[in-house]
């Protein structure tokens, strides 16, 4: 038995190719927007991966240090040093803002290391070009998405810092790129204020009669110059021990909020992006929705063009079965035309272009297809109701 | 000539019920031999168009005998369980237009019909080039059907009709849309085909140009027949 559906496919292609284009390019923003999803969570793990920890140590009672403010005493890893399960620890401060580079700026995450080495918690673990900060101040490494060169200056706050390495894929939960600096640089900038600022809180301070005694009006201006806060510290558990019970052994004697990187992902992912995540849901039922709205509209519209052929095949024998099947697969073919275009669209031309991460992963383009197939199938299923009313005796009039 | 063919004994089909029933066919009496084309006649409302879809079995009628090549298929009641089968394999159609399918080309739109009856691609096509050749239309095989002209068109209609061997063919005004030349051009084609294939074709007509060409007539009034002798003209 022939294929008729093929038939028809290949008598009237064009009008089928340019539909399943059509068709193809709803379906590439589908792909794309679950490819946006897919970039946000890979960023968030990302982040996670590239930070070398095994454990945050955060503010008490909060969900820092990427989702809430989190501020802890930049002393704290000493102590947390020495408990039994750690074999190291780095101080962190993690902060949003736009970087200077010549005239005009970049929105990038700014996150302070500590002194150390390749390895150390928060570094940068690879470098694309040049090499990791070794000075403690004025000097950054930089993600390639940033735009910045080698040797480039960039302005934070008041300050300028020399880029002296780049690297790849550090980004933030949101996708902005990750600027590294020096611990130090970093606190001075989450606080710094401009001269006129400081100027009138040392006249505040200094006509304050509880600060203006001999000893102790310099002590406060000098707390009030200083940043003795960071943002979190990075754990690395020792081999031998489990993230968990180093984790409940911190919480129990420093009274600080510790996560494991299970619920720091759980954070980023279940929290953070969230919103995100159920605005692109909503994006992905109603495109497919919308595609499967045009997919019945345009088969029905193509069997009414077919309802006198339909009524002599019915008239000649034809099963009904063999009619069904007819529609439906034009209806599949027709999905199958707007998958392939929709696919090569996002890989090709959506991927490239978006502003943020877009990651297609080959499970959700089968999921893709499936739900692509599916939908057609069912919107098939009005044309096939209207084909299967057809009177056989329509062929012969009168 | 005897036996075989179809027989229509007293069909009555009537519409609605009640008040507002209407009886299409009140008493239809008819007998096709093989190898026989009969016209069957009657002006607009006659029935016409209602005994082409009972004998096409396409509706039910309401009482009456019909039976084709021997079988009874209607006694009061269908008497066959797969009509859409008996459609396929035992009645052939031709209509006022050819209606072919416009994505096949013209052999498929032949051997579409054994293919439905499950006989495999190669030995469908082999039939259709058969009756395409028969027809003198065997160059336009692989022609689609907007490729040919209104004579090839009913000629490949024709062969579309044939090519299952029905023992009976419904041609529904065959010749309406052709000039006089082109109508007897159909109508030799369908005795060629009636007497070569030893085939029952009905004709409902009034076009005035085939009518003296058959040697037997229906006429239909008000849902009764009456049959009539025919000149049988020789063209």
């Amino acid at each position: 038995m022939i294929s008729l559906a093929g038939r028809d496919i290949m008598h009237s292609w064009g009008k089928f190719v340019f539909t399943g284009a059509g068709l193809g390019l709803l379906i590439g923003v589908t792909l794309s927007m679950a490819g946006i999803y897919r970039g946000m969570v890979d960023d968030a793990k990302v982040l996670l991966d590239n930070s070398g920890a095994d454990l945050w140590v955060v503010q008490k009672d909060t969900l820092g240090p990427y989702a809430e403010p989190s501020s802890i005493y930049d002393d704290t890893w000493r102590g947390i040093r020495g408990m039994p399960g750690v074999a190291r620890t780095a101080n962190v401060t993690y902060l949003t803002m736009q970087v200077r580079q010549g005239e005009r700026d970049v929105r990038a995450m700014i996150s302070g290391v500590t002194a150390g080495e390749p390895g150390t918690p928060g570094w940068p673990p690879y470098l694309v070009a040049g090499r990791q900060i070794t000075r403690g101040h004025y000097e950054a490494v930089a993600d390639v998405a940033a735009g910045f060169k080698l040797g480039e200056r960039i302005g934070i706050r008041r300050n300028s810092y020399t880029v002296v390495g780049l690297t790849r894929r550090m980004v933030s939960s949101n996708g902005d790129p990750m600027v590294f600096i020096p611990l130090k640089d970093a606190q001075e900038a989450q606080f710094l204020k401009d001269n006129d600022a400081i100027l009138q809180q040392r006249r505040r301070t200094a006509v304050n009669p509880a600060f203006n005694q001999p000893g102790v009006l310099d002590a406060v201006i000098a707390s009030q110059s200083t940043n003795p806060y960071v943002n979190a510290v990075l754990v690395q558990v020792a081999f031998g021990h489990g993230a968990e019970e180093v984790a409940a052994s911190i919480r129990r004697w420093k009274q600080l909020t510790v996560y494991t990187r299970g619920q720091m992902e759980e954070i980023l992912v279940g929290k953070l992006i969230a919103t995100s995540a159920k605005q692109i849901g909503m994006f992905l039922v109603i495109l497919s929705i919308v595609s499967a709205a045009i997919v019945a509209f345009i088969i029905y519209t193509l069997t009414l063009g077919k309802i006198r052929e339909i009524a002599v095949l019915k008239l000649i024998g034809t099963r009904n079965r063999t009619i069904a099947g007819l529609i439906m697969q034009q209806a599949v073919a027709l999905g199958v035309i707007g998958f392939v275009v929709g696919k090569i669209t996002a890989t090709l031309v959506m991927a490239p272009i978006f502003p943020k991460y877009v990651l297609l992963e080959p499970l959700d383009s089968v999921k893709g297809f499936v739900a692509v197939v599916v939908i057609c199938v069912i919107s098939s299923i009005i044309a096939i109701r209207a084909a299967l009313k057809v009177d056989p005796a329509e062929a012969i009039g009168g | 000539m005897t036996g075989a063919g179809i027989r229509i004994e007293g069909l009555r089909k009537r519409y609605g019920s009640g008040d507002t029933a209407v009886d299409a066919l009140k008493k239809v009496d008819m007998q096709v031999f093989p190898g026989e084309v009969v016209g069957l006649i009657g002006p607009s409302g006659s029935g016409k168009s209602t005994l082409l879809k009972c004998l096409g079995a396409v509706i039910e009628p309401t009482a009456g005998r019909m039976i084709l090549d021997d079988e009874v298929i209607y006694d009061d009641g269908w008497k066959v369980k797969d009509l859409r089968a008996l459609r396929r394999d035992s009645i052939g159609f031709i209509f006022q237009a050819p209606y072919l399918i416009s994505f096949l080309d013209v052999t498929d739109n032949i051997a579409l019909l054994p293919m439905l009856a499950g006989k495999p691609n190669a030995e469908a096509r082999g039939q259709a080039l058969d009756l395409l050749k028969a027809l003198d239309v065997e160059h336009r095989a692989k022609a689609m059907p907007s490729q040919l002209s209104g004579g090839e068109q009913q000629r490949v209609a024709i062969a579309r009709g044939l090519v299952n061997r029905p023992p009976v063919i419904l041609a529904d005004e065959p010749t309406a849309p052709l000039d006089s030349e082109r109508a007897l051009a159909v109508i030799r084609i369908l005795n060629e085909m009636a007497r070569k294939y030893e085939t029952a074709i009905i004709v409902v007509t009034h076009d005035e140009k085939i009518i003296p060409t058959f040697k037997r007539i229906y006429h239909i009034r008000d849902g009764v027949t009456y049959e009539e002798a025919g000149q049988g003209l020789e063209f």
